[in-house]
């Protein structure tokens, strides 16, 4: 079927009516391109999205203190309530859901609030837990992230953010050991941290001291209170279901109606997490239907501009007949003519597309936006190769078809 | 060679029907040197076209090299119109996206030829016909005369056992049609079969048979 001679015949053929071979093969270059373009763009931006969101527990949840809705119990609507250390052992007891929980309790950060000898900044406050680190994956530049013994023994030490680093060592100094002041009690730096994540809890977490909660809570006469819980649940428990009961057994022992809304303030990523997901699908289906839409919109042209031309092209294929091509020759021409053009032009597309994509992603790379690393997969592109074959053969085919129905004294005769 | 009897063609169109050929009895025999003459109408070209396989006839039998030439697929018809035929046209009919060698090598290639070995024959053909140095030219570059030296290599390339050129002269000069003529002369000395079509008195006076078409039916036939 695909023997040289015949590839030259119909290269010759291609290559001595160029204008024409353009014409037709532009539309499906232009599809092709089109979509690769856009499915960069998409996997582009379903990327970026993830890396936002990158190193957080997808099961996890949040819940925090708020002022009641509604009068209980001979409490007045409008009460501030506050969570204390033996909530979480209650609730470890009475949500077996629960995988991981960490309280966290937050500082001031008021001006200047860390220092070290002539360096000052304003820096957030907050005591964690390592457990913390199971919810939302801390990437540590240096150092280790707060431990057990840290708790138990309540070390005076801190982990501090990438931002916080950058301000109290300058000059790439080595900062584990050293000492930072932090709102006028001394701590001494263990480890630095870069979130993954931009998901953010009480302050960028750049510019973050975390210190060890059980310290944090006794350094700063804080007795036993919580500001903020970050939960996980087990797996196969839909966290929204956690986060209920979670904030059921919290109204019930804080003397909270059953009924009140807005008590317990609360969270979940589940809800983003479906949320990005469903974005995701949908903008790679709408990619696809536009996508192969324009590549069926570039192959109709293929067909059509291959229409006019075996119109055109009527007494070449008169001549070629009575010199003794058979039907099967000619629609064999077309066919294979068709095939090649898209082909061509399709591989073309590709190149192209990924060249640009390529470009666009060294571009991207300084910024930090909703776009990020475009790319198509190779699948993507061996599959898209195989489909514009078989548009191809299919563009051809009307075409063929009329070719074959020429006969040789219609196209010969004289005008 | 070739063998016609009572061959009988009807044009059909919506409203009308046309009886072009009523009866045709013929008979060409190889290495003939034959004209068809006729008025316009008269049915000639269709003769040429049943003759060459390009169209079909509805009653009759038509035997070319005693091969019954009826109902043929277009596949068949392909293959003897290659092995046996070759055609001149008053138009040339050249490929104009294809150099002088190319067309003149095309039969060979729908004969499987080798693209290295056709083009060494096309190129024999061409200087046969004294083109040599015009082998790399678009057919737009040449001449009306050379265009048609051009066409008969292509009709011969494939040594068909006859020649069909439907006015061969009909788009030439007197000096031209005289260089052309000369070339179909040679050919059928060679041994081709050679018939044209043509209403020049000139042509056919050079041609050893004459036969004259009248209202679809033979008028008359006058040998040399």
């Amino acid at each position: 079927m695909f023997d040289l001679d015949r590839f030259q015949e119909i290269w010759i053929t291609i290559t001595h009516n160029k204008s024409r071979s353009f014409l037709t093969a532009f539309g499906v270059f232009w599809g092709m391109f089109m979509l690769v373009a856009m499915v960069g763009a998409g996997v582009a931006l379903e990327r970026g999205i993830t890396s936002q969101i990158e190193g957080f527990a997808t099961n996890s949840c949040f819940v925090w203190e708020n002022r009641t809705s509604e009068p209980y119990k001979g409490f007045r609507k409008g009460r501030q309530w506050e969570m204390r250390n033996n909530d979480i052992t209650v609730l470890q007891n009475n949500v077996p859901e629960i995988q991981h929980i960490a309280p966290i309790i937050f500082g001031g950060n008021s001006e200047n609030n860390v220092l070290r000898d002539d360096k000052a900044g304003a820096f957030f406050v907050k005591g964690n837990y390592p457990s913390y680190n199971d919810i939302d994956k801390q990437k540590l530049i240096k150092g280790r992230y707060i431990n057990t013994i840290d708790i138990v023994e309540k070390r005076k030490v801190c982990v501090i953010g990438e931002r916080v680093y950058e301000v109290m060592f300058p000059h790439d100094e080595d900062p584990l050991g050293k000492n930072l002041q932090v709102n006028g009690i001394y701590f001494t730096v263990v480890g630095v941290t870069r979130s993954n994540s931009n998901v953010n809890i009480g302050g960028d977490s750049q510019e973050t001291v975390i210190l060890p909660f059980t310290t944090m809570q006794q350094a700063y006469n804080m007795g036993d209170r919580v500001h903020f819980l970050a939960i996980t649940a087990q797996p196969g428990v839909k966290v929204s279901v956690v986060e209920e009961k979670v904030k059921t057994v919290l109204k019930q022992s804080h003397d909270i109606a059953p009924h009140d809304k807005t008590a317990v303030g609360g969270m979940n990523l589940e809800d983003q997490f479906t949320m990005f997901l469903y974005l995701g699908i949908g903008i790679a289906s709408l990619i696809w239907i536009v996508g192969t839409g324009t590549l069926l919109a570039g192959a109709v042209g293929v067909s059509n501009i291959m229409l006019v031309t075996v119109k055109e092209r009527t007494r070449e294929i008169g001549i070629r007949r009575a010199l003794g091509a058979t039907p099967v020759n000619i629609v064999g021409q077309i066919l294979t003519e068709s095939v090649v053009l898209t082909m061509l032009a399709g591989v073309s597309g590709l190149m192209f597309g990924v060249g640009l994509l390529s470009l666009v992603g060294k571009v991207l790379e300084q910024s930090d936006g909703m776009f990020k690393d475009p790319q198509i997969s190779f699948s993507v592109g061996v599959g898209a190769l195989i489909i514009l074959v078989v548009i191809g053969a299919l563009a051809g085919f009307i075409p063929a078809n009329r070719a074959m129905k020429i006969k040789p004294i219609e196209a010969i005769r004289e005008e | 060679m070739i063998s016609l009897t009572n061959i009988n063609k009807t044009y059909y169109t919506e409203a009308t029907s046309l009886h072009v050929l009523k009866g045709v009895d013929l008979n060409i025999y190889p290495g003939d040197y034959v004209s068809i003459m006729g008025a316009s109408g008269s049915g000639k070209s269709t003769l040429l076209n049943i003759l060459g396989i390009l169209d079909n006839y509805d009653t009759g039998d038509y035997r070319l090299n005693n091969v019954l030439i009826k109902n043929l697929s277009e596949k068949q018809a392909a293959h003897v119109r290659n092995e046996m035929i070759g055609f001149v046209f008053q138009s040339f009919n050249l490929i104009n996206f294809k150099n002088a060698l190319e067309n003149v090598a095309l039969p060979l290639y729908y004969r499987k030829i080798s693209r290295k070995r056709r083009n060494i024959i096309a190129m024999e053909y061409l200087d046969r016909m004294g083109l040599k140095d015009w082998a790399y030219h678009m057919p737009n570059e040449m001449s009306g005369g050379q265009k048609q030296r051009v066409a008969i290599a292509r009709a011969i390339i494939s040594e068909p056992k006859v020649l069909l050129a439907d006015e061969p002269t009909g788009a030439l000069d007197s000096q031209t049609t005289e260089e052309v003529m000369q070339v179909l002369t040679e050919l059928n000395a060679g041994g081709i079969t050679t018939i044209i079509v043509t209403h020049e008195k000139a042509v056919s006076d050079i041609t050893r048979k004459v036969i004259h078409i009248k209202d679809g039916m033979i008028g008359s036939i006058e040998s040399k």
